[in-house]
Parts: structure tokens; C-alpha cells; sequence
């Protein structure tokens, strides 16, 4: 019984305990909340949320790589796009165009796993040869893989869709889905159930599942023998090597699994979009995550999804609706010339506004670099290392020894 | 008894610089053996490369039979070569136990799908290296400070923290890179006394050191490196005599 | 010593392959062009068009390359928003020319080279300025954190120009007026190559020239050659790091900014968002000569301007992205150290 009260007491002093069980009451709850304050018209909002977890599952994966293992990895969005277009292929009718012939139609639920797979292969194959260079060049080395698979993607013409895509992606569906008040009908089991853009929560609650146990993985992983080698590569390699650890194949495995988590979301991104094109996996994606990661708290499991939350909500929420709230302001406030536009000068504080989003990125990530390196929730390492860093001074000089 | 350790010709040279110059020596199995030569001379290069962190420019190093020359480190780890550093490399921001949890990682079967799910097969090895990791610490006398964080630990503690470590490798050899640096008397007794317990347990040591008294009291043979040659090879007693090597020390008499 | 560090991969079999397979590739990618360009249409004239283009594409590439190698060569950092201050350059010096007199339609000549030299001047020490400022604000407080840090507080001065200059002048396709002469140069034969292409190609030369006078000759340069191989020794000497360093983010933002401005003046265009993908293009020239060699950047810039304009002219535009960027995977797997061998601080 007291066992049980300690564990109840240590974790109720653990942030991430605590943003665990907010996040898990909030991710409950915000359907029904939503639809009681919009007065029933809170879909849209609910598949914002959807989206928002696609990103979420990408930041989990991202930290893997930048916050377990310490590998920059600025290209993630070509493992997002290789996920998408897999699925693009096992899952319309697109096959048929090309010059195999034949359409695959292979259930959403399996050709999941097979854009994770692919995904993961990818990264497996672009990491062999490139993981035992310097953090530095293995960054640059993701940064142009990072553009070149789009640009493949693009210019592989019938195989891909060339330029305008891959559209009419099948959507996934189940034997029979409940419904209810929230959703604003009645207690039902509705059979042959298609997952449209006309059931936003049935995604909404998909993508809730989905992150809930690639949540409970990625902890087992952490607190394995995987995620202590990653661990001790981060700190030193050298005595990680030194210590039996193969750290080319431990560095393998972190790329592959971030690559598998983000071709997971990827495939599921195309199946909800039902398209793909290459326009959507630039670089912005990739550096949107790892802006999650950073403000999140890198290497922490919680910490990523509360960035993902958080900059999802001012990147696709915030900053879209800002340039016309930042208009009617200006003009409420009786500042209207700020709204008055000039064919080669000031275009207006909405469209001002509006093109600010990479000043938003670039403030975010200087920003949290040089005042709160650790993020907004700190992974257990971090905080150490901040612990010392306040009591350096105290610390015995051992350079004086030897 | 079989020398597990050969070390045959083995020359490193960085671009015009010859560190080590074809040094050949045997360690024998069950002894203490002792690398000793003036600052310079190139013992820990030779260290890193019995443990793979650098490759021999000509040369053979045969480990139990078994030539690993050029093993990378985790491969020679794998064989039975544990080591410690000059510098201590301890990982800083994880605790006592789980650095000498991370020694046992290569002697681990937990594969991905184990460490992905927490099947009981994980769960269990996980407990037996807990319990193997506190038994180590235990025996280098860190047992109360399993859960502090490595960068916590006294200097004596992290020295002695390290050598845990290396034995959860489960090593034949043991490679101390100068183990009693910066320490008390008393605390250089109490390594001595580590090191008995370590060769009890059928380990080998080999080990470069500085302080002579440790060095003639602990090994039972001992090699003499200046400038990245031999030029001594023997029991304390001879070493110590030896011409070559005072002069190695002390500079040419006048 | 400067340690050139060669090619240290190998000796193991597999590492003999690997390496087998990058010659291979090499070679055919070779022979599959020499083919190409023999056979095209349009012959001598344009091969020589195209490698005018190539060589003062090559020219702009090489100055940005320089930025990227000099600071990389001195502590180890990829100033993720190099490219942008290139960018820029254009963006200034666009603002500027019409004080300096410089609009649109004036003919080459004294006229417009003597504003024009102020305009450069201007910009080159206003991108200076904005570099010093970036080392000073995103890299200095970090130089001992751990290598993540700086690599992304780069990246996020990288995105923050960007957005600036998208602020002020949108994420347009914006017009540079035209200034370079128009006409072409005959070389015999039939073949001309194009003046303005000439004329980009010798202000970038001057610029290298002296720059490489003034790394061999001046005091500065001494203390910037002394701090790249071996910084604590330095330090001893009684250089100044922090100067030294401000002063190789000043160089590399000039010659970057100068870059910008003939960017500009040799395509007629600019944007916000060009810096990302030449940056890209610049850091793969530094790569492959050979990071932190500062000849190896003037090559590799070259090399990378004219396998572009092959890649452009004789082969396909859509594919020549992919081409620079497998370029820069390629070097990075198989020769890290690039043609001319790296050079960086000794650990």
C-alpha cells in the first residue's frame, strides 16, 4: 500500500508525470470541449488536432535521433515523404498508370506499416555510409538528402505523379465505429465504417491511439539497454566504444527508427490528405520538427509532444489567423494607417504579419538555444547538467591533478 | 602458461612522427604487468592500439590466440580487453549504476523487439545486470553512491567507478591507463588491494603507471618504453637496476 | 603542423570496395558526359556559351565558398547562414543602387563602374557588420556548449534573415537592374562567350587575389592561418581569438555580400529564400576542393558552377538539384577530405 503511495508521490513530482496526465486528460476531453464551445461546428478544429498529431509523432520520432542518440538530422521530411508516396502507391489506383499495370489496394491499417518499413529501410540506407562522419557533415549530408528525395519524387514522372502528385488515395476503414453525442448524433455502431473528411474525430481518435503507443514504445525503448547505450554514445563516444558498445550500428538503429516514425506519420498523412505531392515535404517540414524537439526539451519523450503541441498551435492556428486579428487591431485602435498598402513599400501589417513565419522559427530556435538550451520540459540529463553548471564554481579544479 | 597478450612489432607512426617503434613484449596470463617510460614515450598510444582505437602502422596484436589487430574498440571489448582512461571517460550525467549497466551492454541479448515491447526476457536481463552492477560496486566500495550522477562522484570514486565499468565488460585483460593518478597513499593501498581482489577473479592486468613504488610492489614483470622503444623488459628488480632505463629518467649523467 | 589529413578510410576490404565503387561511378559519370558534350547540337559556340555561364556561375559559387571554408577551417562550424547573407548582398545592394545613381538601362562604362565600386564597398561591410554580429550573438556564447547547439542556433539565424528579408520585400522573384555590358566576345571561329560572364569572372578573380594576398601577407591573415591550426598555441602567442575570429566572419561576409551583388547582376534576379539552396550549392564547392582550403573553395567553386551548366545545358535543368546535392552526399561518403585535402584545427 505505501509502495504505492511513494510511486503516486514521486511521480506526482515529476513534470513530465504531470504533463503526461494533462495531455492525456486534454487529448480525452478536447473533442467534447471543442464541440460545446464552437456550438457544435468544432470539426475543422478537430482535424486541426488530427494534423497536429501527425507533427507530434514526427517530433517523438525527431527526438529520438537529436535527443537520444545526439544526431542532427536536417532531412527528416524526406522519410515523411517516402512514407506518403508508399503508401500513395500500395493504396489507390495509381499503380495502374504506371507501367506495371496492376492497382494494389492494401488496407490502410497494413500499408502503414509498410510505408514505416520503407521509410525505415531508407534511413537505414542513407545512414551506413554517412553515420560515422562528424555531427556537422552528417547535418549537411540529411540536408541534401532532405531535398534531393523530393526532387526525385517530382521528377520521377509517371511513377509518382510527377508535379501535380498522386491524388484519390484510399482512406481507411473498419468493420464498424461507434458514434455518439460526440459527434453530435446518437449512440450507434455504425458497420462498414470509412474513415472521411466528414469523421474527423474517427481520425482525431485514431491519431490519439497511434500516439499513445508509440508513446509506451519509445519510453520502453528509453529505459532499455538501447536507450542506454544511445545515452552513453551521446556523452562519449569514445568510452562508449571502449565500454563493448558498437556505436555505428546503435547510431543506425536511432536513424532508422526516427526514419520508421516518420514514414509511419507519413503514410498516414496521405491516407487523410488522400494525396500526395512533393510540395509538402520541404525543408520547412524538417525544420519545423526539429524546432518542435528544441522547444520542447530534446531527449525528452513529453517534452517533444508538448513542443509539437505548441508550435503546431502558432504555426497553424496562431499565425494563420493573426494577419486579419493584427488588421482589425490596427484599425480599432485608430492606427489605420498601418493597414494602408504601397505598391513598393509597406504592404500592410497584415501581409507583414502574414510573411513572418520564418522570423518566428528563427527567434524560436536562438531564442531557446542561448536562454533555456534545455527546453520547456527537460529531459532528467538536462537538468543535471544545469545543476552543475550552477555549482561549478564549487566544484574541485581535477585539471590540477596528473 | 600461454601468453594471452602479444604484442609483436607493433609500430604507429602519424605522418612523420613514430610514436611506437616495433615494441614486441608478452603479457602472461594470471600476472600483473606494468608499462612504465618517461612522459612521451608512447604508452598510451600503445594502449590504444592493443584496444583498437588506433591501428598499427606494421605490427601484430594477439589476444588469447586470436589476432585482433585492427579490431575496432568494441570488437577487442567483445574479445575480453577492458580499459580505463588517462583522463577518466566516465558518462558524465548518468548515474554510478548505470555506467557500469552501459559495461555490460555487449555481453547483452536483448535484441530491438525485446527492448521495444519489455518482454520478460528483457525485464530479466535487465535485473540480472542490475544485480551483476551492484556487486561490482560493491566491490570497488561505491555501493552507497549507485544512484548519484558520475559527475558527482569524488575523483577517487570516478577512478574507481571506471574500473567497475570495465569489469562488467567481463574482460580476461584488464588495461589500466594510470590508475593511481592524483591519489593518496591510502588510496593507492586501496587500489592495490583492488587489483589483488581483480586478478583473484582470473582477470589480467596491465597496466601503465607513474608512481614507482606502486608500480615494484604490484607487477611481477614490467616493460620500459623512451621515445616509443623498448628498452627493458623484466622483474621490478632488474628494471629498476637497469642502466638504460635511469638514464631514461634521469637524463645522462654529466 | 597543419596535419593533411588524406583519405583515412581504408584498408579494410569492404572500405577497398566502397572506394572502388566511387572511382567506378566517377568514370562512367565522366566518359557518359565527354560523350554527351561531343555530340550535342550547337557544337564549339555553344559549349563555350555554356562554359561561360558554368565558369561565372563557378565564380559566385567559389566567393560564398570561401565564407563557409574560412570559417569552418577556423572553429569548426557550418554558418548555416552564410547563404543568406549572400542574399543579402543582393537585397542591399538593390536598395542602394538607385542613391548611387544606378538605374536600369545605363550603359557600361566609367559612369557606372565608379558608383558601382561604392556600392559595392557599402554592402560588403554592411554584410560584414551583419556576420560579426551573428558570430558575436548565435555562435560566441556557445562555443563551449555542447556541437548541437550552434549547429542549430545556425540554422535559426539562418531562418530569421530569411524571414527579414521576406518582410521587406516578400518572397517574390524580384528584378536587378542590368548594368553588365551586353555584347559578346568573339574568340575565333565563330565562338563568342559572353561579357557579362567575363566581366563576373574577373571581379571574382580580383576579389580571390586579394583575399589570398592578404591571408599570406598581412598580420591578420597570419593570426587567422595561426588560429586555425592550433588555437591554445595561438592564444599563447598573444593573438587575439575573438578578434581573429570576428575578423574571418567579416572577410567571408564581404566576399559573400560582393557575391550577392554579382548574383544580381549577372541573372537580373533575386529573392528571399535563394540563399538556402546556393548556400547549399557554395558549402558543396567548400566540401569538395576540401573544406577549410581556401584554394580548394576557388576550385571546387568552379568545378561545381561548371558541372551545373553541363548538367543545365547538355543534360536535364530538372535533374541538375539533384545532381549538386548527390555531389555533395558523394563527397562526404567516399573523399570527406575533398581534392585538395582538409584543413582543420588539430584536436
Amino acid at each position: 500500500m505505501t509502495r504505492a503511495q511513494d510511486f503516486l508521490r514521486t511521480s506526482l513530482r515529476s513534470p513530465n508525470a504531470i504533463a503526461y496526465v494533462l495531455m492525456g486528460a486534454g487529448a480525452l476531453f478536447y473533442p467534447a470541449i471543442v464541440q460545446f464551445a464552437t456550438g457544435g461546428s468544432g470539426d475543422y478544429l478537430v482535424g486541426l488536432a488530427a494534423d497536429a498529431g501527425i507533427y507530434i509523432l514526427m517530433a517523438i520520432g525527431l527526438n529520438v535521433v537529436v535527443g537520444f542518440a545526439g544526431l542532427l538530422d536536417l532531412g527528416y521530411a524526406a522519410f515523411f515523404a517516402i512514407g506518403s508516396y508508399t503508401y500513395a502507391l500500395v493504396a489507390s489506383n495509381h499503380l495502374g498508370v504506371t507501367p506495371i499495370g496492376h492497382n494494389l489496394h492494401i488496407p490502410f491499417w497494413i500499408a502503414l506499416f509498410i510505408g514505416m518499413f520503407v521509410a525505415a529501410a531508407a534511413g537505414a540506407l542513407l545512414g551506413a555510409p554517412t553515420l560515422r562522419l562528424r555531427g556537422d557533415y552528417l547535418a549537411i549530408v540529411t540536408l541534401g538528402f532532405g531535398e534531393i528525395v523530393p526532387r526525385v519524387f517530382r521528377n520521377a514522372g509517371i511513377w509518382t505523379g510527377g508535379v501535380p502528385g498522386i491524388s484519390a488515395l484510399d482512406v481507411p476503414s473498419l468493420p464498424g465505429w461507434f458514434v455518439g453525442p460526440w459527434v453530435g448524433q446518437d449512440f450507434g455502431w455504425v458497420p462498414d465504417f470509412r474513415f472521411t473528411s466528414a469523421n474527423l474525430t474517427a481520425y482525431y481518435v485514431l491519431m490519439v491511439a497511434l500516439i499513445f503507443f508509440v508513446v509506451i514504445l519509445v519510453n520502453n525503448l528509453h529505459g532499455s539497454r538501447l536507450g542506454r547505450a544511445w545515452m552513453a554514445v551521446r556523452e562519449d563516444e569514445t568510452a562508449a566504444a571502449a565500454s563493448g558498445v558498437n556505436t555505428v550500428s546503435i547510431k543506425l538503429l536511432a536513424f532508422s527508427i526516427g526514419a520508421a516514425t516518420s514514414g509511419f506519420a507519413g503514410a498516414f498523412y496521405g491516407a487523410k490528405l488522400s494525396y500526395v505531392s512533393s510540395e509538402n515535404f520541404g525543408f520547412i517540414v524538417s525544420v519545423t520538427v526539429l524546432a518542435m524537439v528544441v522547444l520542447g526539451g530534446m531527449g525528452n519523450i513529453p517534452g517533444a509532444m508538448l513542443g509539437g503541441i505548441v508550435l503546431y498551435f502558432i504555426l497553424f492556428w496562431l499565425l494563420p489567423n493573426a494577419p486579419l486579428q493584427m488588421q482589425n487591431l490596427a484599425s480599432s485602435l485608430g492606427l489605420d494607417w498601418l493597414n494602408q498598402t504601397n505598391p513598393n513599400g509597406w504592404p500592410g501589417i497584415s501581409e507583414v504579419v502574414s510573411r513572418s513565419k520564418y522570423v518566428i522559427f528563427g527567434l524560436i530556435l536562438v531564442g531557446i538555444m542561448l536562454l533555456r538550451p534545455q527546453g520547456l520540459l527537460p529531459s532528467q540529463i538536462r537538468k543535471q547538467e544545469l545543476r552543475h553548471e550552477e555549482h561549478e564554481a564549487i566544484a574541485a579544479p581535477r585539471q590540477l591533478q596528473t | 602458461m600461454a601468453p594471452i597478450l602479444k604484442v609483436d612489432g607493433v609500430t604507429k607512426r602519424f605522418g612523420g612522427l613514430v610514436a611506437v617503434d616495433n615494441v614486441s613484449f608478452e603479457v602472461e596470463e594470471g600476472e600483473v604487468f606494468a608499462l612504465i617510460g618517461p612522459n612521451g614515450a608512447g604508452k598510451t598510444t600503445l594502449f590504444n592500439c592493443v584496444t583498437g582505437f588506433y591501428k598499427p602502422t606494421f605490427g601484430r596484436v594477439t589476444f588469447r590466440g586470436r589476432d585482433v589487430t585492427g579490431f575496432p574498440p568494441h570488437r577487442t571489448a567483445k574479445a575480453g580487453i577492458a580499459r580505463t582512461f588517462q583522463n577518466i571517460r566516465l558518462f558524465d550525467y548518468m548515474s554510478a549504476i548505470d555506467n557500469v549497466r552501459l559495461g555490460h551492454h555487449c555481453r547483452m541479448h536483448s535484441k530491438l523487439w525485446d527492448s521495444l515491447f519489455k518482454t520478460p526476457f528483457e525485464r530479466g536481463e535487465e535485473r540480472r545486470i542490475t544485480e551483476h552492477s551492484m556487486e561490482l560496486l560493491a566491490l570497488v566500495g561505491l555501493d552507497r553512491q549507485a544512484e548519484n550522477y558520475a559527475r558527482n562522484l569524488a575523483y577517487g570514486q570516478q577512478r574507481r567507478l571506471e574500473i567497475a565499468r570495465a569489469l562488467a565488460t567481463d574482460p580476461k585483460l584488464l588495461l589500466l591507463d594510470e590508475p593511481a593518478a592524483g591519489f593518496t597513499p591510502q588510496e593507492k593501498v586501496e587500489l592495490m588491494e583492488l587489483v589483488r581482489t581483480i586478478l583473484a577473479r582470473g582477470i589480467t592486468v596491465f597496466l601503465i603507471e607513474h608512481d614507482m613504488r606502486v608500480v615494484m610492489q604490484a607487477s611481477q614483470r614490467i616493460v620500459v618504453l623512451d621515445h616509443g622503444e623498448k628498452i627493458a623488459e623484466g622483474p621490478p628488480v632488474e628494471v629498476r637496476n637497469n642502466p638504460r632505463v635511469i638514464e631514461a629518467y634521469l637524463g645522462k649523467s654529466a | 603542423m597543419v596535419q593533411r589529413v588524406r583519405a583515412s578510410l581504408i584498408s579494410t576490404p569492404t572500405a577497398s570496395l566502397i572506394n572502388l565503387v566511387g572511382v567506378a561511378i566517377v568514370v562512367v559519370a565522366l566518359v557518359a558526359t565527354v560523350q554527351r558534350v561531343a555530340t550535342a547540337p550547337g557544337g564549339a559556340t555553344y559549349f563555350f556559351q555554356t562554359m561561360g555561364f558554368g565558369l561565372a556561375l563557378g565564380a559566385i559559387f567559389a566567393l560564398v565558398a570561401l565564407g563557409y571554408t574560412m570559417v569552418y577551417g577556423i572553429i569548426e562550424l557550418i554558418n548555416f547562414a552564410h547563404g543568406d547573407v549572400f542574399t543579402l548582398g543582393a537585397f542591399i545592394s538593390a536598395a542602394l543602387l538607385p542613391i548611387f545613381g544606378l538605374t536600369e538601362g545605363r550603359t557600361f562604362g566609367i559612369g557606372v563602374v565608379l558608383p558601382l565600386i561604392g556600392v559595392f564597398l557599402v554592402t560588403m561591410l554592411v554584410c560584414a557588420l551583419i556576420n560579426v554580429g551573428i558570430e558575436r550573438v548565435a555562435y560566441r556564447p556557445l562555443r563551449h556548449a555542447p556541437r548541437l547547439a550552434p549547429l542549430i542556433t545556425a540554422i535559426g539565424m539562418s531562418a530569421l534573415l530569411e524571414g527579414v528579408m521576406n518582410v521587406w520585400r516578400g518572397p517574390f522573384t524580384l528584378h536587378y537592374p542590368d548594368l553588365l555590358p551586353e555584347y559578346q566576345i568573339a574568340l575565333g571561329g565563330g565562338v563568342t562567350i559572353a561579357a557579362k560572364a567575363v566581366t563576373v569572372i574577373v571581379l571574382a578573380v580580383v576579389l580571390m587575389v586579394a583575399l589570398t594576398v592578404f591571408v599570406n601577407r598581412s598580420t591578420l591573415g597570419k593570426a587567422m592561418r595561426a588560429t586555425a591550426q592550433d588555437r591554445d598555441a595561438a592564444q599563447l602567442m598573444g593573438i587575439d581569438i575573438n578578434r581573429t575570429i570576428s575578423a574571418t566572419f567579416f572577410i567571408g561576409a564581404a566576399l559573400a555580400g560582393a557575391g550577392g551583388i554579382i548574383y544580381g547582376l549577372y541573372y537580373n534576379s533575386y529573392s528571399a529564400f535563394d540563399g538556402f539552396t546556393y548556400g547549399l550549392y557554395a558549402f558543396t564547392a567548400a566540401v569538395f576542393g576540401g573544406i577549410g582550403n581556401i584554394p580548394g573553395a576557388a576550385l571546387g567553386g568552379l568545378l561545381i558552377g561548371v558541372i551545373y551548366a553541363i548538367s543545365d545545358g547538355y543534360f536535364t535543368v530538372a535533374w541538375t538539384q539533384v545532381l549538386v546535392f548527390g555531389i555533395l552526399i558523394f563527397v562526404l561518403v567516399f573523399r570527406p577530405t575533398g581534392l585538395l585535402g582538409m584543413r582543420v584545427p588539430e584536436k
